[in-house]
């Protein structure tokens, strides 16, 4: 049995026979401040998922695709529970996620964009309490922490250290070290390597692969690195203006929109060029 | 009946959780915490000296009785401040430092979140407020022949029932307005002593503060630790006081969760259940 599994040995039970993931027609707004609206503070409604539905199969990864603003993370709020939804409806192995939010937290698990730690206490401190409240005793954490900080590659000898003495790169290997510390089936993760120096970002990816490759998780990657898509996911989804256009498996999505890389796909699906999307982000989104 | 007993179990690992994080920060913030606790001492000196001050100006009155009375209210102050700080800044922190979603998304209930909260800051305030005791008591060579301090101890703790539950109120401020909720807890501490008697008898009120300082838990614990260190009142004698903090105390819990819930839904609905630094 590999480290991974051994770290995953106690994980909460999902049901079996129903999808991982089953969204249906979610939707979600935030009020806005008007900018036309000059000196008056008036508000105005923005979509930011509009009528999204997909599945997720146990065991599958996807990737959502989508440049900054496209609700990619709105969509990842709203399946770790926090969020409410305007309509439709979010699944997690069965259990409503907008019903029935506790008994979604016990499966799931998230890596964001941000490590987000308490950055004065140490790596090995803010993994302990942090399982604490997924039901794990000192005990057990005493002997799983070392044994997840090893596995994605932390060095033991900087586990006392504060957390903001360590690069971004180290910091983002505790995140993933305490998502998986709780053992979740579904694992959410938030653009888990943007910002990454190349090296950091490869050993993210392969960690990603290798707890797929050992254990019985389903990942929902949301990125806008078209690569980290393809390397890692059975499907990739594209979201733009908060629509999911499409989600194929990578080759069928190339070949529906005629195109030979996916690169192509995504600026052939969204109705913009390269230039356009620049442009777009730099003008700031949702 | 063992799911609700695992789940029970997991539940109060998970309140261990809470103040074992409490106790990280103290740890990883100790020489931050020795300077704000000689701001507070140097902060309640400011008062104290106040009845020094009258003797000086030719006043009349029993310097070492008026300095007691004093540093009661002083202490009381900076006991609920930390209450409601460890309550309040500790949503505030979490938004700053991101952790709020990873917390908030954690499969604990908000009840066990917030009283875990509330437990690490009574044993962290009862500490505290001890130690300031006991050192400006120290300071002005302070006689208390006939203090019960037991007495004193056991109103704190009715008392600290319906600060916590306070408290949980305020707690839900720096979720619905990251910029100024924190702030905000302050100035409800703030309403809350005024109308307490916290230096002066809640007799020199005009009427309708007075009404108020029925409801406030804090004219009670000020009334009755006053009533126990002053006097050597007996637990017996301070029934008058208990009574209304266990009937605050249990109305303010379930009250301070139940805001807080509604806070939290609201911070779901538009967003707000989100880092801010």
């Amino acid at each position: 049995m590999s480290r991974t599994a051994t770290a995953m040995s106690s994980r909460p039970q999902a049901p079996d026979g129903v999808p991982a993931v089953e969204v249906a027609d979610l939707t979600k707004e935030f009020l806005r401040r008007d900018k036309r609206a000059g000196r008056f503070k008036r508000r105005r409604r923005v979509a930011a998922l509009k009528g999204v539905s997909f599945t997720i199969k146990r065991g599958e990864c996807v990737a959502i695709l989508g440049q900054n603003g496209s609700g990619k993370s709105t969509l990842v709020r709203l399946l770790s529970t926090l969020l409410l939804h305007d309509g439709g409806s979010a699944y997690v192995f069965g259990h409503d996620v907008f019903t029935d939010p506790r008994s979604v937290r016990r499966l799931v698990n998230r890596v964001s964009v941000e490590a987000s730690f308490f950055k004065r206490m140490s790596s090995g401190e803010n993994l302990s309490y942090a399982a604490r409240f997924y039901g794990m005793t000192a005990s057990e954490t005493r002997t799983r922490i070392p044994e997840i900080l090893e596995r994605v590659g932390f060095p033991s000898a900087r586990r006392n250290e504060p957390m903001e003495d360590l690069s971004r790169g180290m910091q983002q290997k505790v995140a993933l070290a305490r998502a998986l510390l709780t053992s979740p089936v579904l694992l959410l993760l938030d653009e888990p390597t943007t910002g990454l120096d190349p090296r950091s970002k490869l050993e993210v990816q392969d960690f990603i692969r290798d707890i797929r490759a050992a254990n019985d998780v389903t990942i929902l990657l949301c990125t806008h690195d078209l690569h980290e898509a393809e390397e890692i996911a059975e499907r990739v989804g594209i979201l733009d203006g908060g629509e999911l256009l499409i989600l194929e498996d990578a080759d069928e999505l190339k070949r529906h929109y005629e195109v030979s890389t996916l690169e192509e796909a995504f600026f052939k699906a969204t109705g913009k060029s390269f230039e356009q999307e620049q442009a777009d982000e730099n003008g700031g989104g949702t | 009946m063992r799911g609700a007993s695992v789940g029970l179990r997991s539940e109060l690992i998970g309140l261990g959780g809470i103040v074992e994080r409490n106790a990280y920060l103290v740890k990883r913030y100790v020489w931050w915490e020795v300077a704000f606790f000689l701001w507070t001492v140097a902060n309640t000196l400011t008062i104290v000296f106040i009845a020094e001050g009258v003797e000086a100006s030719g006043g009349q009155l029993d310097v070492n009785r008026q300095t007691t009375v004093l540093l009661i209210g002083a202490v009381i102050w900076a006991y609920l401040g930390i209450i409601f700080e460890i309550l309040t800044e500790t949503v505030a922190w979490e938004r700053w430092e991101g952790t709020i979603e990873y917390t908030f998304m954690a499969p604990l209930s908000r009840t066990v979140h917030l009283l875990g909260m509330g437990i690490f800051a009574v044993a962290y305030g009862v500490v505290r407020a001890g130690l300031l005791f006991a050192a400006i008591a120290w300071f002005f060579n302070l006689e208390m022949p006939s203090a019960n301090f037991a007495g004193a101890l056991v109103v704190l703790a009715v008392a600290s029932v319906s600060f916590v539950g306070i408290g949980m109120m305020t707690a839900v401020l720096p979720l619905i307005s990251p910029e100024k909720g924190t702030q905000l807890g302050f100035i409800a501490q703030g309403l809350l002593l005024v109308v307490s008697g916290i230096y002066y008898s809640v007799d020199v009120l005009p009427r309708p503060m007075q009404l108020v300082a029925v409801i406030s838990p804090a004219t009670y614990a000020l009334e009755g630790i006053r009533d126990a260190i002053l006097e050597g009142a007996g637990v017996g004698s301070l029934w008058g006081e208990i009574w209304p903090l266990i009937l605050i105390g249990v109305i303010s819990i379930p009250l301070g969760l139940a805001v807080f819930r509604r806070g939290e839904r609201y911070a779901k609905q538009h967003g707000k259940l989100k880092r801010s630094g």
